[in-house]
């Protein structure tokens, strides 16, 4: 499986979930929402992420539900094709191939087969929107390029164009104007607003668009935070608007409810709005949403509402205004102080979340598991103010400790510090505050190391300051006569010549520390803070500093800001080699000798990684990012991967990932795409009502061991019971009044035959799904799938598969017409 | 230095009184406006919102309601509990007829015109037949329990709809008797207030009743059924108004925050007949209450408590965008409320019940151009005269000598003798008034103060000969046989032969002094005209219009200047310089040089920059008009010599700072 491979870098994760309105199926138990060059379908009920629909080959731009079949999803990309999947089951159905680059979809019930896309053609910023007939044909790619424009000169944003009234008319808005195209007509209206010249309408900008579900009427949201209701709009002239102003910041979106009681708005302040009846003083707010409402959609059924939100959330929001549901990807509003961290208790990805949070992120399941509030204020959001930030955070005592450090620099005199220490706690599992130390220095602290030797019996963390000292401090006992508790004091402080402290590092064993003072390198001894060695290379201040692991530990590696990568050999005190290499990312590998550096030459970023012991490095990639890479880490393998060619073997034990400066999350990654795809999609196939959330497991496999024997005997039975009530001898039976039906006898044969299940639907509708079964154990035996799910799926198959075969589209009755011809006569002999 | 010496003066402490009630006719196209003092003015909407006619105010009558019927008879009722029927053409009071019912509330004219219906105190709601010449009470409907506080009549003239405390009520016309009883939400904000005052209702032809109320809502009622059908939360305070349009596509409500909120009738979908009302555009020209509104085929109208009448005009309906489409905002009466003494450079200012003279400061300082010089002697104010008895003032007037004062209310001629002692002043009234100077519309004195020109309400001149302390009346120009036409105009020569007179049909009547005979009467304009911006220059002893005044109309004005929508005010000659002209409105004031010749099209009107040099000057005098934007509101602007003007503003900061204060609004940011 893994003998071939080449290393290739991937996105991993973490893209937005927010770039584009968010859909409903119809049932509002999923949710679709677009994530890079994915589709991923959530629960509404458990926020977890059921399926991910693969196949586009560059960014989704835009998700719509089959308005003929509303178990079927449209998606388009900007790799220029129209895919309709299966979202139940995660397969893809069909692919339309357009041929250019489709920025957003839209689809009416009433224009049958065909469905509306962005497209721009000639210059970057002239978008239209255009018409695409679908053609009707059984072949899986299908070559769509019958292209009629509906409207030119639009907004490429998707908010800005909104279909109304059953597709009688599409409204599109595009700074002042607000045009109106009326298919039956064939003509367009233009409404315009009076331009930014004039003061008082500086920013009457138009920001999005939606139209009424039942009535002719538009909403249109404005950068001056007011929506405009307009009706009327059949007539040039006559046209007529109403004003709803709530919003003092631009209304980033809209939605009308289903039944068009009631618009919904959004914006900057993270505040829902709901105006019921279109009237300004009937509001309802749910406020303190977090962050800027990005998009609103609405459920078909509409009993949900959802929001998205500039940190990469979707909010599910019940009817009522509740929120009930968050589904949280990786936060990626602001820029990264902390750098990359790993948790070493969940593994987590842990980085700069929400403003003053440190959000936890699960790079398995591309979602963030919590976030940890550090600076435990309410965050202002005003343009121009100067925010706290949260610049360090470390992790020391596997997980046990976390230290950070927040600041806020008004002006070049006025430095506002803070250092907090938080202790893990097992009976919440969860961190809490244990040591608040206002200004632990005097200026800002450059670098944060704890010593996380094995042995320590000590917590011992180091701070390293611009003021020229590093500080040592140590957990001590606080306990008073009320309760017993440990705090952190301040145990030593060590300066040299006044210079700048820039760096620190603990040895791996957590015997030695060393400091860089601006171009010196100083190395103290942990037990008795004594400056043992000092090395100074002349070559420019030290940027990174780290010490070989494991039989490499005799050496430390420092690299400069002037581009020279230093290796000292601590027993003989001496410069092991030096190279030439501007290292901007320099990480160690926690579980082997292996030491990562990102270089960057002019342009893009190098990959070297090297062992200490040997100069020349093991493994180089160029060019694997074409922006500037911001931080890495090695994130330990659960399972350590045979990679047996040499190159690779680095990647082994840990897997590699870094954030690049548009803060996009990379790894390398061996395998070929299509096998990356397997796993999962095999996994989730054939999904009941309930999605399988690690509860769920759990409670399916403690009522298996209950029924076991009574599911297998009535498996049989669950299959017919719901056709019997449709049955028309037995609702004949049952519905005519007894004084009239004839003798029981009589009625008898006629019962029975009435239940017997004809031979034919069986052949068509039991044999398919059971082949599909046979392959998919086959493939899941490889993987270490617990049966007990297997089980559930087979039961559940059964029932799923008639609720389909109720809503077979045509092409499935062919495909199922085909499976028909094909001869079964194997699975006899497995 | 400039060409003119200016006296700014901002010390006429004028506040015009609130608006009450508005109502528009939509035959003649007129608005009638009632205030709180009962003063009733009339507006003339297809002539430029000229002010054609007014009725004096009186202290005892609040009008309360207004309303025309029968075409072009106006009728008004206040809390005194009379009805009053206007004379229109000799702009009086025909009569006043008590309805007995207590102060009344409401008043209706049915859609036939020939009924009228008030709603009192005693909540009674009384009907009155219309008569040629007056109206006779009918009878009674069902009496309510409180006040009735507005009243609508079903377009078919079948139903009322009558507006109370907490509820309305629909009324069978035929019997009588109430047929519903509504009752109204007292809930305002989820907070239940004492009581809800239904303010206005409107009866729509399809059955649908329209209620404004004190709780901040718009409701609409179904007639048949008596239930409510939609209710519109549209204000935190009072909406006080509602007016329809003819059509029943729109109406319009006025709200105690100030604004004005436009409803419509638009189609749900295009393919539907179905119709709902949506609220539209809300507009805030008020600071204060609005207490009244009205729906003109074309425009918004509504007026409050801040005293502006504000007309908005409905884009959509205005076919061409001219100066008809722009918004209007009418704040001053557009007849002279100030007369000056030019030879004692004295200023007379008329309020409603009482009259302030004062003296123009004077300065020793010379200045260039564009400078405030500094004052050496402070303005003073003289006299204080107040009126005795309840009728506000009409006119007024002082002598250009400036020993003369003479005033008039409705129903009394008052003439004072002014004695200059040094710093003292000693005022006299001339007693013994003949009984025909009962009263008058207008009063002016001419240049050598020797004769008063009096223009009484019966359609008559007077002219009396003034000498030392005594009068003689000379003669009474007697109206045409036939018309009691009203002049509101005057105008005299400088050498005292000729007399203008002006009346609401916009016909000049030109008389000699001299030989006290008429010697044209023409229906035409000599050289002012108010209304539109037209000017028209006559010359009486060649009997047809002047050459420049031929000039000007073939060549047509600027069109610049055929847009301004404010009339001109007042008119003069420069008494040395005879080819100037002066003229100004509330906005600007002008000088047209007959000499120069006329602006084309392309040529700038205005320049809002003073001049910067000599060629520039030369420049500009290049054509005819020149005009300064300099003061405004203007009120008043005359020449005291020939190189000194005298200009009296307004500002409306002054006034808003002397009216209760507005409902307190939370701003966002504030």
């Amino acid at each position: 499986m893994v003998e071939e491979e080449n290393i290739r870098v991937v996105r991993c994760g973490g893209s937005e979930l927010n770039f584009r309105r968010a859909v409903f199926s119809a049932d509002s138990k999923y949710i679709f929402c677009v994530s890079g060059d994915f589709v991923k379908v959530y629960s509404t009920a458990t926020e977890e992420c059921v399926h991910i629909l693969h196949g586009h080959r560059n960014l989704v731009t835009g998700i719509q539900l089959n308005p003929n079949n509303h178990l079927q999803l449209y998606s388009c990309s900007l790799d220029g094709t129209i895919k309709l999947w299966d979202y139940i089951d995660g397969i893809l159905i069909k692919t339309f191939i357009v041929g250019c680059k489709l920025h957003a979809l839209f689809t009416v019930a009433q224009a049958e087969d065909s469905v509306f896309v962005t497209v721009n053609k000639e210059k970057p910023d002239i978008f239209q929107l255009v018409s695409v007939k679908l053609p009707k044909s059984s072949s899986q790619e299908v070559e769509a390029k019958e292209l009629s424009i509906v409207l030119d000169y639009i907004n490429q944003s998707p908010k800005c164009i909104a279909f109304g009234n059953e597709g009688v008319y599409v409204a599109a808005v595009r700074d002042f104007y607000l045009s109106v195209y009326f298919f039956k007509k064939k003509t367009t209206s233009r409404f315009t607003l009076s331009s930014s010249r004039n003061k008082k309408h500086a920013k009457n900008n138009f920001t999005c668009v939606a139209c009424h579900p039942k009535e002719d009427c538009i909403a249109s949201g404005h950068m001056d935070g007011k929506i405009r209701l307009w009706r009327n709009f059949y007539d040039e002239k006559k046209y007529t608007y109403t004003c709803l102003h709530w919003h003092h910041d631009m209304v980033m979106d809209l939605a009308f409810s289903v039944t068009g009681s009631s618009l919904l708005s959004g914006g900057r302040e993270s505040v829902l709005v709901e105006w019921r009846d279109a009237t300004e003083k009937n509001k309802e707010f749910l406020p303190r949403l977090g962050a800027t409402i990005e998009h609103i959609s609405v459920s078909p059924a509409g009993d949900l509402f959802c929001t998205s939100h500039s940190d990469n959330k979707i909010m599910i929001i019940h009817r009522n205004l509740e929120a009930s549901a968050v589904i949280q990807g990786l936060v990626k509003d602001r820029s990264i102080f902390t750098g990359l961290m790993i948790d070493p208790r969940t593994k987590a990805l842990v980085l700069n979340g929400k403003p003053g949070h440190l959000q936890f992120y699960s790079l398995q399941s591309d979602k963030q598991l919590y976030n940890l509030d550090i600076m435990q204020q309410e965050y202002i959001n005003d343009y121009g103010l100067i925010q706290i930030e949260l610049t360090k955070a470390a992790f020391g005592c596997f997980g046990n400790w976390l230290a950070t450090v927040e600041q806020r620099q008004e002006k070049e005199t006025e430095l506002e510090l803070q250092m907090k220490l938080w202790m893990y706690s097992k009976k919440t599992q969860g961190f809490i505050l244990n040591t608040k130390i206002h200004m632990p220095h005097e200026d800002c602290i450059t670098a944060l190391c704890f010593c996380n030797a094995e042995k320590s019996e000590q917590p011992t963390l180091v701070t390293a300051s611009k003021d020229g000292y590093f500080k040592v401090w140590i957990l001590t006992d606080d306990s008073d006569i009320y309760k017993k508790a440990v705090g952190w004091t301040c145990d030593f402080v060590g300066s040299y010549h006044k210079y700048q402290a820039t760096n620190c590092c603990f040895s791996e064993d957590g015997s030695l520390l060393a400091v860089s003072f601006e171009e010196i390198v100083t190395l103290w001894d942990s037990e008795t803070w004594e400056l043992k060695c000092t090395f100074c290379q002349r070559a420019g201040k030290i940027r990174h500093l780290c010490f070989g692991r494991l039989t490499c530990s005799k050496y430390l590696l420092g690299a400069t800001e002037n581009g020279i990568l230093s290796c000292w050999n601590l027993l003989s005190c001496a410069l092991e080699w030096s190279a030439k290499l501007n290292v901007r990312v320099m990480e160690p590998d926690p579980n082997s000798e292996n030491i990562a550096a990102i270089s960057q030459p002019s342009v893009g970023s190098d990959l070297f990684v090297f062992k200490p012991s040997e100069p020349r490095p093991l493994y180089i990639q160029k060019g694997i990012s074409r922006e500037e890479v911001q931080w890495g880490v090695f994130v330990p393998r659960d399972v350590p991967e045979s990679f047996t060619s040499e190159a690779y073997q680095w990647l082994n034990r840990s897997q590699f990932y870094f954030l690049t400066k548009s803060q996009s999350l990379l790894t390398f990654s061996t395998k070929s795409p299509e096998e990356k795809l397997t796993p999962t999609s095999k996994q989730l196939l054939a999904e009941e009502s309930l999605p399988t959330t690690p509860f769920y497991f759990i409670l399916g496999k403690h009522r298996q061991q209950q029924d076991e024997k009574l599911n297998e005997t009535s498996e049989n039975e669950l299959v017919q019971l719901p056709l019997t009530e449709n049955i028309p001898a037995i609702s004949e039976l049952l519905h005519t009044p007894a004084h009239v039906l004839p003798s029981a006898v009589f009625l008898c044969s006629m019962f029975v035959n009435s239940l017997l299940l004809s031979k034919e639907t069986k052949s068509t509708e039991e044999i398919p799904k059971d082949v599909d079964m046979e392959e998919e154990k086959e493939s899941e035996n490889s993987d270490e799938e617990n049966d007990f799910t297997e089980k559930i799926q087979d039961t559940n198959n059964t029932d799923l598969g008639e609720d389909v075969i109720h809503q077979l589209s045509k092409s499935e009755e062919k495909e199922l017409r085909k499976f028909r011809k094909i001869d079964y006569s194997w699975i006899a002999a497995l | 230095m400039g060409e003119f010496k200016v006296h700014r003066v901002r010390f006429f402490n004028y506040v015009p009184s609130a608006i009450r009630c508005v109502a528009y006719n939509n035959q003649s196209n007129r608005l009638a406006v009632s205030r709180t003092d009962g003063t009733v003015e009339i507006y003339n909407l297809s002539a430029n919102y000229f002010q054609e006619k007014f009725f004096p105010g009186h202290e005892s009558r609040a009008t309360e309601a207004l309303c025309w019927a029968e075409g072009q008879r106006l009728f008004s009722a206040g809390l005194n509990g009379e009805i009053i029927e206007y004379d229109l053409q000799a702009l009086n009071i025909k009569y006043a007829m008590d309805a007995f019912g207590g102060p009344i509330w409401s008043m209706a004219a049915s859609p036939s015109d020939s009924q009228l219906l008030v709603g009192c105190e005693d909540g009674s709601v009384k009907l009155f037949q219309i008569t040629p010449d007056k109206i006779q009470f009918e009878r009674n409907f069902d009496r309510q329990k409180s006040r009735i506080l507005s009243l609508s009549w079903h377009p078919s003239g079948t139903h009322i709809a009558a507006g109370s405390i907490d509820y309305i009520s629909v009324f069978d016309v035929k019997s009588g008797s109430a047929v519903h009883k509504m009752i109204v939400d007292r809930q305002y904000m989820g907070v239940s207030k004492r009581k809800c005052i239904v303010w206005g209702v409107a009866f729509l032809s399809d059955g649908t009743v329209i209620s404004v109320d004190s709780a901040g809502k718009v409701q609409f009622w179904d007639s048949a059924t008596g239930t409510l059908v939609k209710s519109h939360l549209i204000a935190n305070a009072d909406v006080q108004s509602i007016a329809v349009a003819n059509q029943e596509d729109s109406f319009v409500v006025g709200t105690a925050e100030g604004t004005v909120f436009h409803f419509q009738l638009v189609p749900v979908t295009s393919n539907s007949s179905e119709k709902q009302w949506v609220r539209t555009k809300p507009f805030q020209h008020h600071t204060h209450d609005v207490r009244t509104v009205a729906h003109s085929p074309t425009s918004l109208i509504s007026g409050g408590t801040d005293t502006h009448l504000v007309i908005r005009p409905l884009m959509e309906k205005v076919e061409v965008k001219n100066y008809d489409a722009a918004l209007r905002k009418i704040t001053f009466p557009h007849r002279r409320l100030i007369s000056c003494s030019r030879k004692r450079h004295l200023l007379l200012f008329q309020f409603a019940h009482h009259l302030e003279l004062w003296r123009l400061g004077s300065t020793v300082a010379t200045g260039k151009n564009g400078d405030t010089l500094p004052l050496s002697k402070n303005a003073d104010h003289l006299l204080y005269l107040k009126t005795k008895g309840p009728e506000n003032i009409i006119c007024s007037c002082i002598s250009p000598c400036g020993s003369w004062i003479a005033y008039s209310t409705a129903s009394r001629f008052f003439l004072y003798r002014l004695n200059y002692e040094h710093d003292n002043i000693n005022l006299k009234r001339v007693s013994k008034m003949p009984a025909f100077l009962r009263s008058a519309l207008q009063i002016l004195f001419s240049e050598d103060s020797t004769k008063l020109f009096v223009a009484s309400n019966q359609g008559a001149l007077h002219i009396v000969q003034l000498s030392g302390g005594s009068f003689k009346h000379l003669h009474a120009f007697q109206p045409q046989s036939g018309t009691v036409e009203a002049m509101c105009l005057l105008a005299v020569s400088p050498d005292g032969n000729w007399l203008a007179a002006s009346g609401t049909s916009a016909g000049v009547h030109v008389y000699n002094v001299k030989q006290l005979k008429v010697r044209i009467g023409f229906h035409a304009c000599i050289p002012l005209c108010h209304v539109l911006p037209q000017v028209f220059e006559y010359s009486i002893p060649d009997k047809h219009y002047t050459d420049w005044s031929r000039t000007v109309q073939k060549h047509g004005f600027h069109h610049l200047w055929l847009q301004r929508d404010t009339p001109i005010t007042h008119i003069s000659f420069h008494p040395k310089r005879p080819m100037h002209i002066l003229l100004h409105d509330a906005y600007m004031f002008c000088i047209i040089d007959k000499s120069l010749p006329l602006p084309n099209d392309k040529t700038l009107l205005y320049n809002p920059f003073p001049p910067t040099n000599e060629s520039d000057v030369q420049r500009r005098t290049a054509h005819a008009f020149k005009i300064s934007k300099i003061y405004k509101p203007l009120l008043f602007m005359d020449l005291l010599d020939e190189r000194t003007l005298v200009a009296v503003e307004r500002p409306l900061d002054d006034i808003i700072a002397q009216l209760p204060p507005p409902i307190k609004k939370k701003k966002f940011g504030t």
